[in-house]
């Protein structure tokens, strides 16, 4: 049976949710064989069970915590190398896409970045469609050189739940000094807030520059709906918002089953960031505002009154 | 300390962007060029740790004959010359490609630091800093929203997925930038009429001893088998808001069963 190595993206042991979507999207390419690498194994190996991995190799060395990126893709690559995947998956996280660069330099393969899906394609190779250009085009592609390297948006798939029997294999990988030249010498885990994170969301409520910096509206609204909460780059530049939330081109791109953009214009930039999702709704003063192009439901007016009265309304509806 | 910062010249994003039809590359002709947008954060930083101390910034860009319009950009902001690699070959090079002559290139040059924008804004891959430092065996610090260079020390702030992360290395790194850092400076007239006299070097392949097989739209490790213009998105229903505004919103998200 053909092996499909997927990342698994964690923190201590705690999958993300894009790790399943990369196990779902393995499974009709072949047999997804996970990669754990750090601490926390135990802890993750009946979830990627549940998500039909089959073997979960398990590597655990302090430099992965220890240093940027760079000792995670030599473990990888010497994975490669020695169980010859069909494919490697791997989720467009920050350090993801920078783990498949190095990763594909190494074992001079192929590497296909941001997939919004992934296919067998008439070879049985993965072949993958990708949103390009402000989400104006769409590119269908595969790897014609070496192990095909993927790496996926979240979202791509609906994460869809299957058995596997998760045998844990241990690695011994073994971590040049080379690897071991960007120290990471301080963490700081992002607070929680409560809310869905941002790109895995459902739904996302975002505000802009008609907030006038008061997000007090977009989160009732947001929790009313089970939403997360998102912002254009005008808003965090102003410093109303952080920046992790920001969506865009040099944000997070999003693609929601709905899309509330209250107060924000629709510059190319954020609608890079969001053109792809299912629904647009849009609330602004402006009825020239350029997001209205592109809506399936929009109101014209103050979103500091047409946002409270929404989420009164949708809580009366929940009873 | 010296510093080569990489640009790209890009189809302006605000253009309407299109592909190729005959072989599936990015239309670089049909549409206005220009210094990449994150990359100006790049040269920015660059200057910056260059004025601090005794820096010198080279330009470097790999890229068709317009790419000399991205170079003579960041040296009307400041950089004191520029490298501009170009050849016929390198049409249709993918990022494995690209950055195989970018590596090449910087090995040809002096440096302490290689700097480099997030993305582009036209490929927005985001792999290249990081193959960079794959290829050149040197620290990889990427992806900064802040940056400080202490004598051979370069510190980023990392803004990952759930974590915010301070990374450090000695020189010499890779080191890329996102558009936290501060916003580039406009040329000044004294910049603009000073780049005019500013060198710049013109490589092609055969001066960096890689051969043309190795890049170029035959050597790419992937295939485009199709692009197709996404249908735009239908307008919907647009109301005005006459005091029921939220109520007709929730109204509409229930017909959609969001509510």
């Amino acid at each position: 049976m053909t092996e499909i190595l997927v990342l698994v993206d964690h923190v201590d042991g705690a999958v993300r949710k894009p790790t399943f979507e990369l196990l779902t999207l393995a499974r009709r390419l072949g047999e997804p064989s996970a990669v754990f690498l750090g601490s926390g194994s135990e802890q993750a190996k009946d979830s990627l069970a549940a998500y039909g991995a089959e073997k979960v190799y398990v590597a655990d060395d302090p430099a992965f915590g220890d240093y940027l990126v760079a000792p995670k893709a030599e473990a990888l690559a010497q994975l490669v190398e020695s169980a010859s995947p069909a494919a490697v998956l791997i989720a467009s996280s920050t350090d993801g896409k920078e783990i498949a660069g190095r990763l594909a330099i190494k074992v001079e393969s192929g590497l296909i970045t941001d997939a919004v899906d992934v296919v067998a394609g008439p070879d049985g190779a993965p072949q993958t469609t990708q949103s390009v250009f402000a989400g104006n085009h769409t590119v269908t592609a595969s790897v014609t050189k070496g192990t095909p390297i993927i790496t996926v948006k979240a979202n791509a798939v609906s994460p869809g739940e299957a058995t596997g029997a998760a045998s844990v294999e241990a690695l011994t990988v073994s971590i040049s000094d080379a690897a071991k030249t960007a120290r990471v010498v301080e963490r700081r885990e992002r607070q929680a807030t409560g809310r869905p994170e941002l790109t895995e969301a459902a739904i996302v409520v975002s505000g802009g520059r008609g907030t006038g910096g008061d997000f007090g509206p977009i989160e009732a609204l947001a929790d009313a709906l089970g939403a997360a909460v998102g912002a254009s780059r005008a808003v965090v530049d102003s410093g109303w918002y952080p920046h992790s939330y920001q969506v865009g081109q040099t944000g997070k791109t999003v693609s929601p089953q709905l899309y509330l953009a209250a107060g924000i214009s629709g510059a190319i930039q954020h609608r890079a960031g969001m053109q792809t999702s299912k629904t647009i709704v849009a609330v602004n003063k402006d009825e020239e505002a350029p997001i209205f192009e592109l809506v399936d439901f929009g109101v014209v007016g103050d979103l500091h009154k047409v946002l409270p009265q929404a989420t009164d309304e949708v809580n009366k509806r929940k009873g | 300390m010296k510093i080569v910062v990489c640009v790209k010249h890009v189809p302006d994003a605000a253009a309407d962007r299109t592909f190729d039809d005959s072989d599936h590359t990015v239309d670089r002709t049909g549409v206005d060029g220009l210094l990449s947008e994150l990359d100006e954060y790049a040269v920015e930083q660059a200057l910056t740790i260059a004025e601090a101390g005794d820096g010198e910034v080279t330009v470097l860009s790999v890229g068709p004959e317009q790419a000399s319009d991205a170079i003579r950009k960041a040296l009307q902001m400041g950089a004191v010359k520029g490298v501009h690699v170009s050849d016929d070959a390198i049409h249709g090079s993918d990022a494995i490609a690209t950055s195989l002559v970018l590596a090449k290139a910087i090995e040809k040059l002096d440096y302490d630091i290689v700097l480099c924008g997030m993305a582009s804004t036209d490929g927005e891959m985001g792999v290249v800093p990081a193959m960079l430092a794959e290829r050149l065996g040197i620290a990889q610090v990427t992806l900064g929203s802040e940056l400080a260079v202490e004598g051979s020390t370069v510190r980023i702030r990392r803004d990952g997925d759930v974590s915010t992360e301070t990374v450090e290395a000695s020189t010499p790194a890779v080191v890329s930038v996102t558009d936290q850092t501060p916003e580039a400076r406009y040329p000044s007239f004294k910049g603009i009429m000073a780049a005019k006299k500013k060198p710049v070097e013109t490589w092609a392949l055969a001066d960096l001893d890689v051969a043309p097989d190795h890049v170029g739209l035959s050597a790419a490790s992937s295939a485009v088998s199709a692009t197709q213009v996404r249908p735009p998105r239908t307008k919907g229903e647009i109301v005005t808001d006459e005091g029921d505004g939220g109520v007709k919103l929730v109204e509409y998200l229930a017909t959609q069963k969001f509510v």
